[in-house]
């Protein structure tokens, strides 16, 4: 298993991305904006920051790049790709996932350990109790100014319908007022998951958490066949 | 001879400074070398005021690796690796501006950390502000935390820490101090002289525009005063993005190994810059400024020289690897220029498109400014204003909850959530989890503890005592959670030196620093000072700003200052003597005065090792310090923190002579508040005062006797959103 980790100029978490991919016991290497070429790479890390300064609006100037491009086609040819906060808007904005990351309702930047709720769909390792899947609770620290998950009803329902939302802030934490509590989605064919929340911070029992294992994990196994 | 007497005083040089410059030039200087003469001759820049007296702090020890004069400190952290910090003002820009002031305050500080080749790991900020009820103090807080928040956040360097406290004296004169922390392999770290004749000098970054003209000589170095609207144009605009790209590119270089030298471009632009190099390096620069990237092409010679746009950096590099500088620049899209070379002259020349439109010797320019004594005189009395906020009948449930709301010891979560406090991967203790910050450092496999504190008030009571008190604070945050202190940096925020009560309060100040630091052991490894702080009502608080920086084995042993377990004892360490002199409840009540009683350095340095040891042993569940607002509030703060009560009896400290109120709300030095098992707290010495446990605050202290909810105790500490988003006038 190894993953890429995107770098634009303007990245902040490529590297914290990167060890988190090497703590999940998988390789990893920097994939630089410029390339192209993805071949040897089993799954995408579209990392947070404020790739190109985040200039125009958060993500719109990173889906123009070679490496996006690329990316592209690999979520197209069904290779798992995990997008986490500018990362996820990058994804939106390149229209690999729906919905689009508003201003925070508080119009402020937050910065907040918090529970997100593994919801069914994405949890391929739900323990049973009961015959009935326990959506796990997971401390994950967000940060971000722009994270407030918004997309029309109708796509709302059609995501709810279909088990496209992965994670959910747990009730009465979420920070942005994103429609539904949705903290994070995934595509049709479930192999590009986006999530607002830092999984690669939360991978270390000495900075507080090491829940953010089970995205990187549970993203590696969503691959699917094209 | 009359017109150019009314241009250099506009520039802020006196007529004795101007002739000496005549003197040394053997003619008058042009307008290009006036305007570069004034930069470097300002206070910010020759520290004319203040070099005499810093000449008296401890700047040696084992563990410096590089000393006051560079760009920042650093101290050696083991296995090759140094840490490198250092703290710096940014108060009338951000006075006049709060976004771009603060946001260009951490810009420039970050830039001090990675022109030494450190690699930025966190930023702790100390701010200052007058009362929350005046709009003006709420504009600039909001003004300051969202620009702090911008450009760090933006940048991916974590903020770990910091403190925020409001006083009227800061009304008209905020205070915004940015402190940053790097990490470097000690053989890749680079300083900031020139070398080599004929070696190429390189501008990198940003282009230079008409932003910031003067900061440094007409902001940085006059009282503020009305009309500063018209100096808004001297304030710098901030561009996190381009700094990022910088960075990097500034890291890469020097990892590998292309550069001689490096330096950023802060106050006073490309003059400083150039005129330090050369100074330090003891050798001449020629620059020509039409080689220089322009964002307005009409620029006059002047202007380029002392333009203080921001995210630019200057390097020296060697003839045959200017190509490969300028291919990683071009990798990082950021800008570079060939812009000089170095030279045997000694002399700063300054050309256009060749032709010479400017040159002075190096040593008139960097070292010639006069320094002046100071000529203090102790104030007679309290020389600030205190209006009294608190009923004199309150009752003490009354007085804990007034003092948990003050903002300046509320909570200060609604501005700490505003920044990136994890990117890195370093954070083991997050603001307020603990007394100080807590940083892992897999590089050299053990961590890093940094505090950042000054209480004005305290300083204003007793500018010696005061200042004592603020290095001891520091060494007590660093104890709580097991470091021992390496290194010390400082930033000195005073009134105008040139009239006698701050140039006094100063003079006191770094006595008290020079003494405290002695007997700590701490070496001073850089610092800043910023004078002129004075709005039309006075100078403010003498402000003395100490960030420490601590070593410990093993972060997954920092404590906590929340209490953790039911049935814990709670214990008193420590050689501490609470008085209510220059307290928070003094002030509320509208009694401030002179005078503050003498903290036993000592002694609490051997608390500090004693606490610092039973940390690291695992022995303990919690510890805090106990700071403003005394032991009532640190107890409140540890039950608040863990989500439990406690019961304890202050007949202790009654025993020691302190009346019920001087045990509740006094404060000073010297006071850890540990819970734990009892058998360890006895053993340590400590004097047990109670136990953890229930949903209440209770405690025993005579006819001051009182129990509060732990849950109302927390709302009246978590006050300060409420207080800083407040509308109305």
């Amino acid at each position: 298993m190894r993953w890429g980790v995107l770098q634009f100029p303007g990245s902040c978490d490529e590297r914290d991305a990167l060890a988190a991919c090497e703590r999940s016991g998988a390789e990893a290497r920097l994939v630089w904006h410029e390339e192209r070429d993805l071949a040897g790479i089993d799954a995408i890390v579209v990392p947070g920051g404020f790739s190109y300064g985040d200039y125009l609006r958060a993500g719109a100037i990173a889906r123009f790049s070679p490496a996006m491009e690329a990316v592209g086609e690999f979520a197209a040819s069904g290779g798992p790709v995990l997008g986490i906060c500018n990362g996820f808007q990058v994804l939106c904005e390149a229209g690999l996932l729906p919905g689009a990351l508003l201003l925070n309702e508080s119009m402020r930047f937050t910065c907040r350990q918090l529970d997100l709720v593994e919801e069914s769909s994405i949890d391929a390792f739900a323990p049973e109790k009961g015959g009935q899947s326990i959506k796990r609770h997971l401390s994950i620290p967000a940060k971000h100014g722009e994270g407030r998950y918004y997309a029309p009803d109708d796509v709302l329902d059609t995501l709810e319908e279909n088990g496209r939302v992965a994670y959910r802030y747990a009730p009465g934490q979420n920070p942005n007022g994103s429609a539904r509590d949705i903290a994070g989605v995934r595509n049709e064919a479930g192999n590009v998951v986006g999530l607002m929340p830092h999984p690669e911070h939360a991978v270390d029992p000495l900075t507080g958490s090491t829940d953010g294992l089970r995205v990187f994990e549970a993203v590696a196994a969503a691959g699917v066949a094209a | 001879m009359t017109v150019e007497l009314a241009k250099h005083r506009e520039l802020g040089l006196t007529d004795s400074e101007f002739e000496l410059i005549v003197e040394k030039l053997g003619r008058e200087p042009n307008d290009v070398e006036l305007a570069m003469f004034s930069l470097l001759w300002s206070e910010h820049c020759a520290y004319k005021h203040s070099r005499k007296l810093l000449r008296r702090l401890p700047t040696e020890g084992e563990r410096v690796v590089m000393g006051p004069g560079e760009n920042a400190g650093a101290v050696d952290i083991g296995n090759g690796h140094a840490i490198a910090f250092k703290v710096e003002s940014h108060n009338h820009p951000s006075a006049v501006e709060p976004f771009q002031g603060a946001a260009t305050g951490v810009g420039g500080i970050l830039r001090d950390v990675f022109a030494i080749g450190a690699r930025p790991i966190a930023i702790l900020d100390s701010l200052r502000f007058g009362e929350l009820d005046s709009v003006r103090s709420r504009h600039l807080l909001d003004g300051a935390v969202r620009g702090i928040g911008h450009y760090g956040n933006s940048i991916g360097v974590p903020n770990v820490g910091g403190e925020i406290y409001f006083e009227a004296p800061y009304e008209h004169n905020c205070l915004v101090n940015a402190m940053c922390l790097g990490i470097a392999k000690q053989a890749d770290m680079v300083r900031a002289a020139a070398a080599g004749v004929g070696n190429v000098v390189v501008l990198m970054g940003a282009s230079t525009g008409r932003d910031g003209i003067g900061g440094a000589s007409v902001l940085a170095s006059a009282e503020l005063g009305e009309g500063d609207e018209a100096k808004r144009p001297t304030v710098q605009i901030g561009d996190p993005f381009e700094e990022s790209k910088v960075l990097e590119c500034c890291l890469e270089l020097l990892g590998k190994g292309l550069l001689v030298s490096l330096q950023d471009l802060g106050a006073a632009g490309l003059t400083s810059s150039a005129g330090e190099m050369a100074s330090a390096g003891g050798v001449g620069i020629d620059l020509d400024v039409a080689l220089v990237p322009l964002r307005e092409a009409d620029m006059e010679p002047f202007e380029i020289m002392v333009s203080e746009s921001q995210e630019r950096m200057l390097a020296v590099v060697a003839p045959d690897k200017v190509a490969a500088v300028l291919a990683v620049c071009e990798k990082w899209q950021t800008g570079s220029a060939e812009i000089g070379v170095v030279t045997d002259s000694g002399q700063i020349r300054i050309l256009r498109n060749g032709d010479l439109v400017g040159e002075m010797p190096v040593e008139a320019l960097v070292d010639g400014c006069p320094l002046y004594d100071l000529e203090p005189a102790e104030p007679q009395g309290w020389m600030y204003g205190n209006r009294a906020t608190l009923r004199e009948d309150a009752t003490s449930e009354e007085t804990l909850l007034a003092l948990l709301a003050s903002p300046s010891i509320a909570s200060k979560r609604w501005a700490f959530e505003q920044y990136d406090s994890v990117v890195g991967s370093r954070t083991v203790r997050r603001p307020e989890s603990a007394d100080a910050a807590v940083l892992q450092i897999p590089e050299a496999g053990n961590a890093i503890a940094v505090s950042i504190d000054g209480n004005g008030r305290r300083v204003a009571c007793d500018p010696y005592a005061g200042t004592i008190e603020a290095v001891l604070e520091c060494a007590q945050n660093l104890a709580c959670v097991g470091a021992e202190p390496l290194g010390l940096t400082n930033c000195l925020n005073f009134g105008n030196p040139e009239k006698p009560a701050p140039a006094w309060q100063l003079d006191q100040a770094v006595s008290g620093l020079a003494e405290a630091c002695e007997q700590l052991g701490v070496p001073v490894v850089g610092g800043n000072v910023s004078l002129y702080n004075e709005g039309p009502e006075g100078p403010i608080y003498p402000t003395p700003v100490v960030g420490m920086v601590g070593e410990l084995p093993d972060p997954a042993r920092a404590c906590g200052s929340a209490f953790l377990r039911e049935t814990d004892a709670i214990a008193l360490l420590g050689p501490f003597e609470p008085s209510l002199a220059g307290s928070e409840l003094t002030k509320l009540r509208g009694e401030l005065d002179v005078g503050l009683p003498r903290s036993d350095v000592t002694a609490v340095t051997a608390a500090c090792a004693t606490v610092r040891d039973a940390v690291r042993a695992g022995k303990l569940s919690s510890v805090h310090d106990v700071s403003d607002g005394g032991l009532a509030c640190a107890l409140a703060e540890s039950a608040i923190g863990g989500g439990i009560g406690c019961q304890v009896d202050l007949q202790p400290l009654r025993e020691r002579g302190c009346s019920p109120e001087e045990a509740l709300f006094g404060e000073g030095s010297g006071g850890f508040l540990l819970s734990g098992d009892r058998e360890a707290l006895n053993a340590l010495g400590a004097t047990l005062i109670g136990e953890v446990g229930g949903s209440t605050i209770e405690v025993a202290a005579g006819d001051r006797s009182f129990t509060v909810g732990v849950g109302t105790a927390e709302s009246a500490w978590l006050s300060l959103s409420s207080q800083a988003e407040h509308d109305g006038a």
